[in-house]
């Protein structure tokens, strides 16, 4: 039996469940020179899901990353593993093992030095490390014969999942990863993406990924949290945070969206400072609320004789767009602007300085408070 | 490693010679050619002379270097003595400078460690036979060592002109060559690899042995080299402080090319210990691969 110090939560990490809850963020706050960059994050991490925390660079992500990890400490708050708290473990003491942005490989060691470095660490017998690092290897999609090779010889992509196999191989429940991906060209980054999120089903791990892209994380993630200035904002499937955004932030950090500040009228319908005296129907949601509505741009129709809509605009073409199978339109309504979005079958390929009719329904559109 | 061959050589001479970089830098050639290869020749002429004579290239014998290696003189003392305490001293520095090195990187803010730079420096602004006279004033006989521990009634510590007095002039002198390019060294270990190291359950002693060291290998090799090289080639520390306690090599070349007006011993000497110490060097840069320890390889 491989002994290591981090025995002990690592086997409480073992013993939960899969879709239970493994780590617990109660409450966690961290000052830095008292600036607050993490505000009271309250998050349930479940066992052996892909979880993703999103937001712009300064929103706290790494902070919170390295909490996890153990290099960093909360200034109040709680992180509990379990039913044990590891706030103040370090690294070595915690079931996790991080992957670093810029991969952190050890420049003097081969590929499989570096692999099997976590392995020699516990004490493992030589003949078990190859063996191990040999597989891992495999599962990563590295040639058997990359063993013996330098690890700076290695293009950005391979080293990628030198670093992954290294991670593996330090045979931690939970795996955090901080960025990446970042500094990989998009297209090998959605290779890499898939196989990540391949290999999280097969190794059965936690995997705790941060990212600045929402796309990234609605990609590969069972469960996105959305921070914004050291606030968590939302926790959902990707699903959930894409249909029903809490706030303006989420629904404009996932993407292209149509946002109107909306109060209620004396007259009982809704109105739009927008959108001077028109009134626009939506969903009920309880008397004298001012917000904002949210029109994602596959929501909005073109207006034709005899389609049926709640709420109708003019609005005079500006731009078009093609997207391959879609087509996106910048529109003008007044001093509004407007992204549409529709199937390519359905373009008018010369519609650009013409006025059109669009419209949506009242449950297309989302409405938020703040 | 490329093969040469004369035909090559002269015809790249050639080619550079005529390109105007190399007509630009024929004044640093010839300067270099008389001051630095010219002497060496020279020495090298008066090595092979007839003992005890000035007929540089007109005689030959090997009397001189057979002489050295004959056992009747103990020059191989000197050869011993001098490598020995310069591989004392540089071991000394290694073990002094790496963790000075580590604190100006690590732990000491810019300013102090900006504070330690220019204390380690400051000493060089004075001569060294000054400086280690100055120990002298301190360390002799009612110098301000003795002085103070008879006002406190004992006697101080007698440790002028001995061996450790040697090699302690030695590290002192020495402490800025091996200093500063450990300092380069440890700069260049990027911190994210010892975090990565500790995060994957490596202990502080594994990560500095496995990660840390290694990696600033290259920084301590050449303070190592540095330091190494000057100190077998050093002569005051062992004259002034050592009082001749001991005999150096170079001790034994300057007395060949003054006192006893052999000049040919001396220069067999100095060829002697060019040649060792160039021998060292060399194969200290073949065993270790600075471009695999800087994972460039």
């Amino acid at each position: 039996m491989i002994s290591s110090k981090n025995e002990v939560t690592q086997n409480v990490a073992e013993e939960i469940k899969p879709g239970q809850p493994l780590l617990d963020l109660v409450n966690v706050c961290r000052d830095f020179d008292k600036v607050k960059v993490i505000k009271n994050v309250n998050l349930v991490v479940k066992k052996n899901e892909f979880f993703t925390l999103v937001g712009p660079s300064g929103s706290g992500k790494t902070t919170i990353l390295k909490m996890l990890a153990g290099m960093d400490q909360p200034t109040s708050g709680d992180i509990v593993l379990g039913s044990k708290s590891i706030s103040t473990l370090p690294p070595d003491k915690r079931p996790t093992c991080m992957v670093f942005q810029f991969l952190a490989l050890f420049p003097h060691m081969t590929v499989g030095q570096n692999i099997e470095f976590p392995m020699r660490v516990k004490g493992m017998r030589a003949e078990d490390c190859i063996a191990k690092a040999q597989k891992l290897l495999d599962l990563v999609h590295l040639p058997e014969d990359y063993y013996n090779k330098n690890v700076m010889k290695c293009s950005g992509g391979e080293r990628q999942r030198v670093a992954i196999a290294r991670a593996l191989a330090y045979d931690s429940e939970i795996i955090l990863f901080d960025e990446p991906l970042s500094a990989i060209d998009a297209k090998l980054r959605k290779t890499l993406q898939k196989e990540l999120k391949d290999l999280h089903r097969r190794s059965g791990k936690t995997f705790i990924y941060i990212t600045h892209s929402l796309e990234e994380a609605m990609f590969m993630s069972d469960r996105v949290g959305v921070l914004c200035k050291g606030e968590l904002k939302q926790v959902g499937t990707p699903e959930e945070i894409y249909a029903h955004p809490v706030s303006r932030f989420v629904a404009e950090f996932i993407g292209d969206v149509n946002i109107f500040p909306i109060r209620v009228k004396p007259t009982g319908g809704w109105g739009s400072t927008d959108f001077p005296g028109q009134l626009f129907k939506v969903e009920p949601h309880g008397d004298d609320l001012e917000g904002y509505i949210i029109v994602r741009p596959e929501a909005l129709k073109l207006v034709k004789e005899g389609t049926q809509v709640d709420n109708v605009i003019e609005c005079k073409v500006l731009n078009q767009f093609s997207l391959g199978s879609r087509s996106q339109f910048q529109l003008a309504c007044g001093k509004k602007e407007i992204t549409l979005e529709l199937p390519r079958s359905e373009v008018d390929l010369n519609s650009v300085g013409k006025t059109i009719k669009i419209g949506w329904n009242a449950h297309d559109a989302i409405f938020v408070t703040e | 490693m490329t093969k040469f061959s004369v035909q090559k050589i002269k015809s790249s001479l050639t080619e550079f010679i005529s390109s105007k970089g190399g007509k630009c830098a024929l004044p640093v050639y010839i300067l270099l050619t008389l001051g630095f290869v010219a002497p060496l020749f020279m020495v090298l002429g008066f090595s092979f002379a007839t003992p005890r004579s000035f007929s540089a290239f007109t005689s030959f014998s090997l009397d001189n270097f057979i002489q050295i290696f004959d056992g009747s003189t103990s020059v191989w003392r000197s050869f011993l003595w001098s490598i020995a305490l310069a591989a004392f001293v540089t071991a000394i520095l290694a073990v002094v400078c790496y963790p000075v090195a580590v604190g100006m990187v690590r732990i000491f803010g810019s300013k102090t460690s900006t504070f330690i730079s220019i204390l380690f420096v400051f000493p060089l602004f004075v001569s060294e036979n000054v400086r280690l006279y100055g120990w002298i004033l301190f360390f002799g006989k009612n110098g301000v060592l003795d002085g103070i521990c008879k006002l406190l009634g004992f006697h101080g510590p007698d440790i002028l002109f001995t061996p450790g007095m040697t090699a302690m002039g030695l590290a002192y002198s020495y402490l800025p060559y091996m200093l500063f390019p450990v300092i380069m060294g440890v700069a260049l270990v990027p911190k994210d690899l010892i975090t990565a190291a500790r995060d994957l359950g490596s202990s502080r002693l594994r990560t500095w042995w496995q990660i840390e060291l290694p990696l600033a290998m290259p920084g301590v090799l050449i303070g190592m080299l540095l330091t190494f090289v000057l100190a077998t080639g050093s002569m005051s520390e062992s004259k002034i402080l050592g009082g001749q306690s001991i005999i150096v090599i170079t001790n034994d070349i300057d007395v060949s090319f003054t006192f006893s007006q052999n000049w040919p011993q001396g220069a067999a000497l100095a060829v002697v210990l060019t040649l060792i110490i160039g021998s060292l060097t060399l194969y200290a840069f073949k065993k270790i691969d600075l471009d695999k320890l800087m994972g460039r390889s």
